[in-house]
């Protein structure tokens, strides 16, 4: 097991997956301190921009997370979330950084153990995978 | 529906025809001003201008290898509210799927434009075409043209840009009227074509002869497609290797000085205000203190990858491929067969093609209830089962 502990960045929506981690927490489920957690009202208010940021500035993850489709407070957020995703996952791979480093999904007020799960997998995938980059190159 | 008419060439003088041709469209067309790349009278340079005067269309040049700028965006600023008056716009194919566009984001309005194309030839780059159209003289157009369509080297060592020479979209599928060339005997006559129900009547007004389009036509432009996908690929091949990793694409892009022409020059850069002209980027000083620390080195000016990541993000969904970027780049930085590269595979991941159909939506303006399941849910543990 390496040493490497990755610094992953995570957008939560309020009304779903941040609230799902308030639940994590109260519930003392545990989950890796390696993820950085940014609470964003509507996922559909991740800006690609927000995005390509972190992975320039070194993360070696990012997660974004909302409510399941249809269940979105602002009723189609999400889905302009997933259209948005889509279009970074055809972009960022082409320039080396890995499509398995940026996921998208749908974590409900209520699935408290359901996060902390997908947490602690996406940890040990993001492990696995190694630093990105962006961490030991001159971003210009 | 296709309504084809004929206009005969005199004296093999084609640029006098097109001159002509126009000025019917201002005289029987019923059109109030033409839109159409003229000489300047100070110098011989052309842009973009809007003649209502039948005189001046003696200066048009809509043959010559001239690409300035894309006109899209000057139609779309003439067209952007009703008042305009009924304008017929010369465009190139690429201009034309570039308006397309813009009307699309609600920047330009069809509904008093008459979009004439004339087949494309090709055009070089701002900086090389005063120096070619000076030494290939008075006639450049017409011998530019003739050579061409005849399938020969063109005079004076002319150098197409890049982005022409990977297009493959030499006519105007989406205008109203579209001027033929290729494949069409040019020492007699041109062949107007209707392609909307709006250009056919534009066109009954013209009271020009009837004609056919000839099959050497489909057979001429199926050849220069194939030619231009060949060498398209070739390009995208080398581009592709060029930036797959972080280091290449830095190197790629590392004469870059911010100077966002390419923003400007591109005619689907679509936000009024770039964020990246906004004070989010005016960075305190303390912040650029802080960064050198932390990283050991810091390139000024910052955030350059980010700029054009950023552009790819926004507009590669709309990128027509004009070749503007590069024109307008002045360090030479071969942008657009990055943006053509990155386009291709945004706009075939949404089903979608930037201009092809002006009632389609943008990808990004809409959504279903149901896709693009993939990129949902961490997936299957690939790290995992590459290790078995």
């Amino acid at each position: 097991m390496s040493d490497f502990e990755p610094t992953i960045v995570a957008f939560f929506c309020n009304w779903c997956t941040y609230t799902a981690a308030d639940l994590a927490g109260t519930s003392r489920l545990s989950y890796p301190p390696n993820i950085k957690i940014i609470r964003v009202m509507c996922s559909g208010m991740v800006d690609p921009q927000y995005i390509i940021k972190a992975f320039l500035e070194g993360a070696d993850a990012v997660l974004v997370s909302g409510c399941n489709p249809g269940d979105c407070h602002y009723i189609n957020g999400n889905y302009k979330a997933r259209r948005r995703i889509k279009l970074l996952k055809e972009i960022l791979p082409r320039f080396g950084f890995d499509a398995e480093r940026l996921k998208l999904t749908w974590i409900a007020a209520s699935d408290g153990v359901l996060l902390a799960e997908t947490l602690t997998e996406l940890t040990e995938r993001i492990r696995a995978l190694g630093p990105s980059r962006a961490r030991s190159t001159m971003v210009i | 529906m296709a309504k084809i008419a004929r206009v005969a060439v005199k004296d093999r003088d084609l640029l006098k025809t097109l001159r002509g041709f126009l000025k019917t469209l201002l005289s029987k067309g019923k059109m109030d001003a033409v839109l159409v790349p003229c000489r300047l009278p100070m110098k011989p340079v052309l842009m973009p201008t809007l003649l209502s005067d039948p005189a001046e269309l003696d200066h048009a040049d809509p043959l010559s290898p001239a690409f300035p700028l894309n006109a899209a965006r000057i139609a779309a600023r003439l067209t952007r509210r009703p008042g305009g008056g009924k304008i017929a716009a010369v465009m190139r194919p690429c201009e034309i799927r570039a308006f397309v566009e813009l009307v699309k984001l609600k920047q330009g309005r069809p509904e008093n434009l008459v979009m004439i194309g004339i087949d494309c030839l090709g055009a070089c780059r701002n900086r090389d075409y005063a120096r070619w159209s000076a030494r290939a003289g008075d006639n450049a157009a017409e011998a530019y043209a003739r050579a061409v369509l005849a399938g020969e080297t063109p005079p004076e060592k002319f150098e197409p840009a890049d982005a022409c020479r990977i297009c493959e979209f030499p006519t105007a599928e989406a205008a109203d009227l579209s001027v033929a060339l290729y494949g069409v005997e040019v020492e007699k006559h041109v062949l107007i074509e209707a392609v909307t129900d709006k250009g056919k009547a534009v066109l009954e007004r013209l009271g020009l002869p009837a004609a056919e389009m000839p099959p050497a036509r489909a057979k001429t432009l199926q050849q220069l497609v194939e030619q231009r996908r060949a060498e398209r690929d070739r390009v995208f091949e080398e581009t592709r290797s060029a930036v797959d990793n972080l280091e290449k694409l830095s190197r790629y892009l590392a004469d870059c000085v911010n100077c966002y022409n390419c923003r400007v020059a591109c005619p689907v850069c679509y936000c009024r205000e770039c964020v990246f002209t906004t004070d989010v980027f005016d960075h305190e000083p303390a912040q650029y203190l802080k960064w050198a620390e932390k990283k050991g080195a810091l390139k000024l000016p910052t955030d350059t990858l980010f700029y054009h990541l950023t552009r790819l993000t926004h507009m590669s969904t709309a990128c027509v491929g004009c070749g503007q970027c590069s024109n307008a780049c002045p360090n030479d930085i071969p942008l657009t067969p990055l943006f053509r590269l990155v386009a291709r595979d945004t706009q075939a991941a949404f089903n979608y093609q930037a201009g092809r159909d002006i009632t389609e939506k943008p990808p990004l303006a809409e959504f279903r209830d149901v896709e693009f399941e993939e990129v949902v849910g961490l997936g299957a543990d690939e790290t995992a089962e590459m290790e078995k």
